[in-house]
């Protein structure tokens, strides 16, 4: 039977629980190269961090050559210059309200468009750590909402694990724009933020299951934590993998709109750090949240006692083989 | 209930002939203003101070002459939206700091507003402020009182509110201040033409026609009189909000409502000689007054201000309180203030009062507004950001649908029908508040809205399984699996929707920027989601499961036999939901 039907039929047994200890290299590695990343390369901050102007016109005519030597004329030292479309985006050094509006003028001058077509964005120095600043407030009162509310609704081991996972998706995205060089603008930081919703969605679906699942759990159970578990997470691989997918979809629609039509912007920077997060969320919803948790009530003396007796009649990994076929 | 909802909102768009969303300025094209206000010392403003500061960019702002422009709070920022272009000088206006001085007053001028200015005057009927500036603090509230058409009486107690010292009463000054008081309380209209109804020996001349009668011009700055004749306070845009009074120079001011003119003296006590400034109700009586204290330096100061204004003759006894370049009150000084404490009486009520000492307190910490950014958007950039977000939102749209009909077949049907639900509710919802609420569509809210047709397809897709898992099972027929499976499908839909409801609160209000609109946008939708899948989806299910083509399990309805395999040995299998 090919994967693809089996996935359709459900019919499906990943040892997820079991190969706890290859997720958690696979992720370790992604961590230790990701804080690498950060530490080496750093982030690409973009103007709204380090304070600047951006100057955006439609101008067919004109090349990168010409478009720079018309900042130069007017006194900015280091403009960068970029395009998408038939589109300009020149980025400079934080500018006076004078020189600011030369070049507005002589940008409408040498390639005809109306001064009002000149699209200027000025900020602050300050404005940036203003931003991250809120960000990580933001982060922080995030996640505290979150331990106090899984726990209640789960209990605070899931919570745990959860907010474990949360991080190592946070980490390895921030690695993935280090490595990368993707612009970090404030739309990334919310695309960040946001990750963290999804990162969760995908996370308390699984739990939820788990939850279920393990519940029946007694002394006479056939079943250790882990298998439960295990089952469980097969049980909703086929419900993770659509969600993940249809919430990618628009995600992934969004990108290529912001990238091809208009070039740099709040759309591309938004959907970029959407795309990248909701992906390392489906993995580690999947190979992090849930061996996490395992590996977290496995020493919990209930289920440490019902691994034992399995272990001593040996009705352990068959049963889970078993069991878990049924289901499929 | 669902279909309530939808016609109401519906209806509501039928009503108000507003059939589009109101669309931010990054689409519709225009200016942006992030101001960062600071204290003088780089610290950040308390939350009070923010809010005057508000009322102060707010009353500059639509004193420019910028139709359309809206001042809102952000956080610690204030954002100044500016739609159209080319507004560079007005943006440099709105960012400068408003300061606070006292001047004594050297002459005074009653100026007669037009009927239909003192009927728009934007005094709200139910709070006499003592500013022209305190405004309603919204849009909204805004048009109701203008609309209201009350002539507002413009109650100030400036020029008849009275300051006494309050570690020295003068028992003789009290019944003056309590005179002039009930008449300002009375919001007697004659008082405006009858400036100098205080018991003072001084019998003044109204001021009329001749531009410098009754005005004695000794000790006036030739240079300053002519502006103060040319001064026209009738016209709430030339009244010189916003102007910095250099404190060293005699300055020509009007009554922030424009009723009166002044030629000020030099400002020997400036704003930030204030120590603090509070409302009160006198001891002893039902009267607001207002009490303010200077810090050491400025008490000196203050005590020769009052005794100079004291030994002089009306108009000359009265101390203009100066901010941001209007007169907000002038209360005569009925005795010297030694000891850096005064009291200012005379007609307040308590949310005048309040506004008064807000003010002074303003005054005793000056903010500066940092510029931390500037966005213009021209009209052809946001027509494309909006082009390009709806094209991605229909793609995105299209794409789930397709998966969704792909993958669940028949059930299928449901979600598109769902998500088609949804999208009518969030268009409605986002006209309706626009329309409103004054909610304007930006990028980050149609970037939130594209995103969250992700979110709206989960809860389907994890009831869909759940189905089909009672169906697995195989013990049930499609109808009680349908109900089976929503009990359970329901918790975990409602906490994984609190999760991301709980994501979008703590976004909105830490927000800087964008972020609030984005977050608007994913809790607006997380709640429509919940509505639909209770209201719509679960219900249009059960109606389904009566139908044979679903019954059966048709293999296009998403729940047949061979989808659901091994239906005949599951029966005797442990299943999670029985280990």
């Amino acid at each position: 039977m090919g994967l693809a039907r089996r996935l359709y039929r459900g019919e499906i047994d990943v040892d997820f629980v079991g190969k706890w200890r290859l997720w958690y290299s696979l992720s370790g590695l992604l961590l230790i190269v990701s804080l690498a990343g950060l530490l080496i390369n750093g982030l690409n901050l973009g103007v709204e961090f380090k304070g600047g102007n951006v100057f955006s016109f439609s101008a067919p005519s004109a090349s990168i050559e010409t478009v720079r030597e018309t900042f130069r004329e007017e006194g900015v030292h280091q403009p960068i210059v970029q395009t998408a479309g038939n589109r300009w985006r020149v980025t400079t050094e934080t500018l006076s309200e004078g020189t600011t509006n030369q070049v507005q003028t002589a940008i409408s001058k040498t390639y005809g468009v109306p001064a009002d077509q000149v699209d200027i964005q000025s900020i602050g120095a300050s404005w940036g750590g203003e931003v991250s600043n809120k960000a990580w407030i933001g982060l922080a009162v995030f996640m505290l909402a979150i331990i106090l509310y899984l726990s209640m609704a789960f209990e605070p081991k899931m919570a745990l694990a959860a907010i474990v996972a949360l991080i190592h998706d946070l980490v390895i995205t921030a690695g993935v724009y280090a490595w990368s060089g993707f612009e970090v603008t404030p739309a990334t930081l919310l695309g960040f933020l946001t990750i963290l919703g999804y990162s969760l969605y995908d996370a308390v679906v699984v739990f939820d299951m788990i939850k279920e699942v393990t519940a029946k759990l007694g002394h006479t159970s056939k079943m250790t934590y882990s298998m439960a578990a295990n089952n469980a997470l097969n049980h909703t691989l086929i419900r993770s993998l659509n969600t993940s997918l249809v919430a990618i979809l628009p995600v992934a629609a969004i990108l290529f709109i912001g990238t091809t039509l208009l070039g740099a912007g709040t759309l591309k920077d938004l959907s970029l750090a959407l795309f990248v997060g909701m992906i390392v969320g489906t993995y580690s919803s999947l190979c992090v949240a849930t061996p996490l948790l395992v590996t977290l009530k496995e020493r919990e003396p209930k289920y440490q006692a019902i691994a034992k007796r399995l272990a001593s009649t040996g009705g352990g990994k068959k049963g889970s083989k078993s069991a878990a076929v049924a289901n499929g | 209930m669902l279909l309530a909802l939808i016609l109401a909102l519906g209806g509501t768009m039928l009503l108000q002939q507003a059939y589009t969303p109101k669309l931010g300025l990054d689409l519709a094209g225009g200016t942006t203003v992030t101001l960062s206000p600071v204290t003088q010392n780089g610290t950040s403003p308390p939350e009070e101070i923010l809010d005057r500061a508000v009322n102060i960019i707010r009353t500059r702002v639509n004193g420019t002459g910028i139709s359309d422009a809206e001042v809102a709070k952000s956080g610690d920022n204030i954002i100044i939206s500016i739609p159209g272009v080319g507004q560079n000088e007005a943006i440099q206006l709105v960012a400068t700091t408003a300061e606070l001085r006292f001047r004594q007053v050297l002459a005074m001028q009653a100026t007669q507003i037009p009927q239909e200015l003192a009927t728009n005057a934007p005094t709200p009927a139910a709070s006499p402020s003592a500013t022209g500036s305190a405004k309603p603090s919204t849009e909204q509230s805004a048009k109701p009182t203008q609309s209201a058409g009350t002539p507002a009486p413009s109650a100030s107690p400036t020029g008849k509110a009275l300051s006494s010292a309050l570690t020295a009463p003068t028992p003789s000054a009290q019944p003056s201040a309590t005179q002039t008081g009930q008449q300002q309380g009375k919001k007697d209209q004659n008082a405006k033409a009858t400036p100098t109804a205080s018991p003072s020996a001084q019998v003044s001349t109204p001021p009329m026609q001749d531009p410098n009668a009754g005005i004695d011009t000794q000790g006036i700055d030739p240079a300053v009189l002519k502006q103060f004749q040319a001064l026209d306070c009738t016209d709430p845009k030339k009244r010189g909000q916003g102007v910095q009074d250099d404190p060293a120079k005699q300055f020509a001011a009007c009554e922030t409502d424009g009723s009166y003119k002044y030629v000020l003296d030099v400002a020997k006590v400036v704003g930030t000689d204030i120590d603090t400034a509070s409302a009160g109700v006198q001891q002893g009586t039902t009267e607001w007054i207002v009490q303010l204290d200077f810090k050491s330096k400025g008490a000196g100061a203050w005590s020769d201000l009052t005794t100079k204004a004291y030994n002089s003759q009306e108009p000359r006894n009265k101390v203009a309180v100066v901010l941001d370049g209007v007169v907000i009150t002038a209360p005569n000084i009925i005795s010297p203030i030694p000891g850096g404490r005064a009291e200012i009486t005379g007609g307040f009520n308590q949310a005048s009062a309040t506004a008064l000492a807000d003010q002074l307190k303003y005054g005793a910490l000056p903010l500066k507004f940092n510029r931390s950014s500037v966005d213009t958007v021209s009209s052809t950039l946001g027509q494309d950001q909006l082009r390009g977000g709806l094209i991605a939102g229909i793609i995105g749209l299209a794409l789930v649908l397709v998966y969704c009909l792909f993958y669940y077949r028949g059930l299928g049907i449901v979600a598109v029908l769902s998500l088609v639900v949804a999208t009518v509710i969030t268009y409605t919802s986002v006209v309706v508040l626009g329309t409103n609420a004054n909610f304007r569509l930006s990028l980050p809210h149609i970037i939130g809205l594209v995103v969250s047709i992700g979110i709206t397809a989960d809860s389907f897709i994890v009831y869909f399984e759940r189905i089909r898992d009672e169906m697995k099972e195989g013990r049930r027929t499609l109808r009680a699996a349908v109900e089976v499976a929503w009990v359970r499908a329901r918790r975990t839909i409602l906490i994984a929707d609190a999760v991301m409801f709980i994501a979008a609160i703590v976004l909105y209000f830490l927000a800087v920027g964008g972020v609030a609109g984005f977050a608007f946008a994913m809790g607006l939708t997380t709640l429509i989601d919940v509505v639909v899948v209770f209201l719509f989806t679960k219900p249009f299910i059960a109606v389904l499961a009566k139908l044979k083509f679903f019954a059966k399990g048709h293999p296009l309805s998403g729940l047949d036999a061979e989808r659901m395999s091994e239906t005949s040995t599951a029966k005797r299998t442990t299943t999670p939901q029985e280990a």
